[in-house]
């Protein structure tokens, strides 16, 4: 078998970068097989989870000046990214505990948690 | 500046044993000064009687007033309706006036008054009553104005007054008064001359007593004058001294002129009240200008002494002038006083009351002048303040019981004359040895000024000398010395002596702190004075060049200039408010990229949900759960919008209210929504 050992002389670099591929790729096919509207949850939260970080990059580069809107606009994405975990724990079939809760339900609580979350966010927004 | 203070004070007190006034008679400046004061008469007729009587006892030719007017006024006031105080004062200026008046008013009048005497219980009612009938009895000898029952007028006139020798204003008024006792002892003198049967003598003795008693609450000045004065009282217009006093005098010599016999007053209360009255000078109103004439000629004529007036022309004396010491004795009107010497007792200076000048000497008598002089003033007389004590002695000794000459009168006379001031000389001085850098010899009743200059090193010395005519050691009031600077800054110093000379020496190592480390140029101002000082000055000997070191650190700073008084009412200087500091911002650009950058996510989500596969299959198809999940939507939209609107320019409170209304709007849409979706989901499952 020469050609195996003679495969075996590539660099632990790239044997590296060869297993995080194999990972990923393992990891994305898995995901795939997640439900669509577990996706589109997922989505939703990368989504606000963004923002937040782009909000504190602005703010690490004009400084802090109106803070309380700095607060209000992390707040607000980082608050309703947590309420949308929420929802995804509540809707995922595979979770025993909320098995007899209906979505339907989960994603009203969802909104009117979202509802009150950003009238304070408005408010504080200043 | 503390000193001048201090030197004014002294003064004052110097001048406090001469705070007796000599009091001068009535002349022409008061009746000048009369024509003067009487020009605008108002429409009263007080203010027109007392005109008339002023002139009237001036002896002024012209009228105060319009005859013509007056008398129409007084006719008007003469009516049966008018209130008893106008009929008093209109019959009093037809006294003087003598207006032509029907005869019948008179008896009108009289009837009138003779039935409001009745049942008069007021003072004034009474007094205003039977004045206005001892008037007309003047005017009208016709009319009947004899009162039957002046044993009872006279009993409830003497029922106000009380045991102090006051009166009181009423009855029911339990606070007596001085000026009403005044009023009660003319309407009890009217009383008695109306009478038509005997008062009962024991009764007028008794209100003379009262009279004495009266007198016994008088009040004295330091120089001898004596006058009544008195609280207010209620009920009436408060009265000054001068109204209060004549009111009495006016009473007493009512009565004293209605019976017979002394009333017991001293000769010496009769001149003080003279002497109350004259001091008042010139009096610059009416009714006190009245009140001081008539008073006065009470005075002059009454019957219990007449006051005699001892008067001077001048109390100052100069020695290089050589006066003439006069005094003149008259009456209070100033008209010629019985014959009679002044003697002068002594005389002696203020500083040593034991030593004598002068000693009992009497006085010539110059015809033509009225003057009483001293012939020639004795020899040894130095400058100064000295008391003259006269006497005056009547010839005849009978009058010593008709005219009040006042016993020992003491004049304060001023003796001025001219101050040597010599061997004034100005030094600079070296400061440690004493050597003299600059000497100048000044001519202080010259012009010349000195120009000089020194060091914080040096020493300035100022000497000169002080003598009287009389080669004495003379000690002036005011000896100050004023360092001017040119930025109006000053300071004065005392210039003390010994013996006959005065001597000042600067040490200005000892001065920088005082003088403020100011260099420069500075004047010399040398002043001095005294009241008996003919030439008293206040010169400027010169300047001096200062040159100071530098002011320390904590040295006191010179104080400011005096602030021009205009300046002070201006408007002050703008008030620039600080305000903090802005935050600093981000540039507008920056701001706006991170802006469009934040729409990255936003815009990577629906690209993602695209991406998904996202679609709206799980819409309702018919038509109520279709227009409640359109309404559920549209609820929610609106909750965002106002949201919007909440942040751009809405308050909570407007915003929690329709919030509020929303909410039900949209939660109702989205439960009936979602219950729906949940059962057709279930339906789905069990089929």
């Amino acid at each position: 078998m020469a050609r195996t050992s003679s495969s075996s002389s590539p660099s632990s670099s790239s044997s590296i970068t060869k297993d995080a591929q194999d990972l990923l790729r393992a990891l994305w096919s898995a995901y795939s097989a997640t439900p669509t509207n577990l996706k589109i949850i997922d989505l939703y939260v990368a989504f606000a989870v963004f923002t937040a970080l782009l909000q504190v990059v602005y703010m690490a580069l004009v400084g802090t000046f109106p803070f309380n809107s700095f607060l209000s606009g992390v707040l607000s994405c980082v608050g309703t990214a947590v309420l949308a975990v929420c929802l995804r724990i509540q809707v995922n079939k595979e979770n025993k505990e909320f098995k007899d809760l209906a979505p339907e339900r989960a994603f009203a609580d969802f909104v009117l948690c979202n509802v009150v979350l950003h009238l304070v966010i408005i408010n504080f927004l200043g | 500046m503390a000193t001048t203070a201090v030197g004014a004070a002294f003064l004052l007190l110097l001048l406090l044993p001469f705070s007796i006034s000599i009091p001068q008679p009535i002349s022409d400046s008061h009746r000048s000064a009369a024509s003067n004061l009487f020009n605008q008469i108002s429409p009263s007729l007080e203010d027109a009687y007392e005109a008339l009587r002023v002139f009237e006892i001036l002896a002024i030719e012209k009228k105060p007033l319009d005859t013509a007017d007056t008398c129409k006024k007084v006719l008007e006031n003469l009516g049966s309706s008018s209130p008893l105080k106008d009929v008093f004062y209109a019959l009093k200026v037809n006294g003087i006036l003598k207006c032509n008046i029907d005869g019948t008013i008179f008896k009108d009048i009289a009837s009138r008054l003779k039935a409001t005497l009745h049942d008069a219980s007021t003072l004034l009612d009474i007094y205003y009553s039977v004045g206005s009938l001892v008037l007309i009895k003047d005017q009208a000898s016709d009319v009947d104005v004899l009162l039957t029952d002046a044993n009872g007028i006279f009993h409830s006139i003497k029922a106000l007054s009380q045991s102090d020798g006051r009166w009181r204003y009423s009855s029911d008024n339990p606070e007596s008064s001085t000026y009403a006792s005044g009023l009660a002892l003319e309407g009890l003198s009217g009383v008695i001359s109306l009478a038509s049967s005997e008062i009962d003598q024991s009764k007028v003795s008794i209100v003379k007593n009262g009279i004495v008693k009266l007198f016994d609450s008088i009040e004295k000045y330091d120089d001898g004058a004596f006058y009544f004065d008195e609280k207010f009282v209620r009920g009436s217009e408060p009265q000054g001294s001068l109204s209060t006093t004549s009111s009495v005098v006016r009473g007493v010599n009512a009565f004293a002129a209605v019976t017979s016999g002394k009333i017991n007053l001293p000769g010496d209360t009769i001149l003080g009240l003279a002497k109350f009255f004259l001091s008042i000078g010139i009096p610059g109103d009416a009714k006190d200008f009245f009140n001081q004439v008539e008073s006065l000629s009470f005075l002059d004529s009454n019957r219990i002494s007449i006051p005699l007036i001892l008067s001077l022309p001048e109390t100052v004396y100069s020695l290089t002038k050589k006066g003439q010491f006069k005094v003149k004795v008259s009456t209070v009107f100033g008209s010629a006083a019985p014959p009679l010497t002044v003697k002068l007792v002594r005389a002696f200076s203020t500083g040593a009351k034991d030593s004598a000048i002068i000693d009992s000497k009497e006085l010539q008598y110059n015809q033509e002048s009225g003057f009483h002089f001293l012939d020639s003033f004795p020899k040894n007389v130095d400058v100064g303040t000295y008391v003259f004590v006269l006497e005056i002695v009547l010839h005849d000794s009978e009058s010593e019981n008709v005219y009040a000459t006042g016993g020992q009168i003491h004049v304060p006379i001023y003796v001025i004359g001219v101050i040597k001031v010599g061997n004034a000389e100005i030094a600079v001085l070296d400061s440690d040895l004493g050597n003299v850098e600059t000497h100048n010899t000044l001519d202080l009743s010259g012009n010349d000024i000195v120009s000089l200059s020194a060091n914080h090193l040096q020493k300035l010395r100022l000497s000169f000398q002080l003598e009287t005519p009389n080669g004495r050691v003379f000690k002036p009031h005011q000896a100050f010395l004023k360092l001017h600077h040119e930025t109006k800054i000053e300071h004065i110093f005392l210039v003390g002596n010994t013996g006959k000379k005065f001597e000042i020496i600067f040490d200005f190592l000892g001065l920088v702190e005082k003088l403020f480390y100011l260099s420069g140029k500075y004047d010399i101002e040398l002043t001095v004075g005294d009241a008996v000082m003919e030439n008293s000055f206040s010169r400027l000997l010169g300047h001096v060049e200062l040159d100071l070191p530098e002011a320390p650190e904590k040295a006191a700073r010179p104080p400011l200039p005096p602030v021009d008084p205009y300046s002070r009412y201006g408007p002050n200087a703008e008030i620039n408010h600080i305000f903090r500091a802005p935050e600093k911002r981000p540039p507008q650009k920056l701001s706006l990229v991170f802006l469009g950058l934040i729409l990255l996510p936003f815009i990577g989500f629906l690209v993602g949900l695209l991406r998904l596969g996202v679609n709206l299959k799980n819409f309702p198809g018919s038509t109520v759960p279709a227009t409640f999940a359109t309404l559920f939507h549209l609820g929610l939209a609106a909750v965002l919008l106002l949201y919007v609107l909440f942040w751009l320019k809405l308050d909570l409170f407007t915003t929690l209210k329709t919030l509020g209304l929303l909410g039900v709007f949209t939660m109702f849409f989205g439960h009936r929504i979602l219950s729906y979706l949940a059962l057709t989901s279930t339906k789905l499952k069990s089929a």
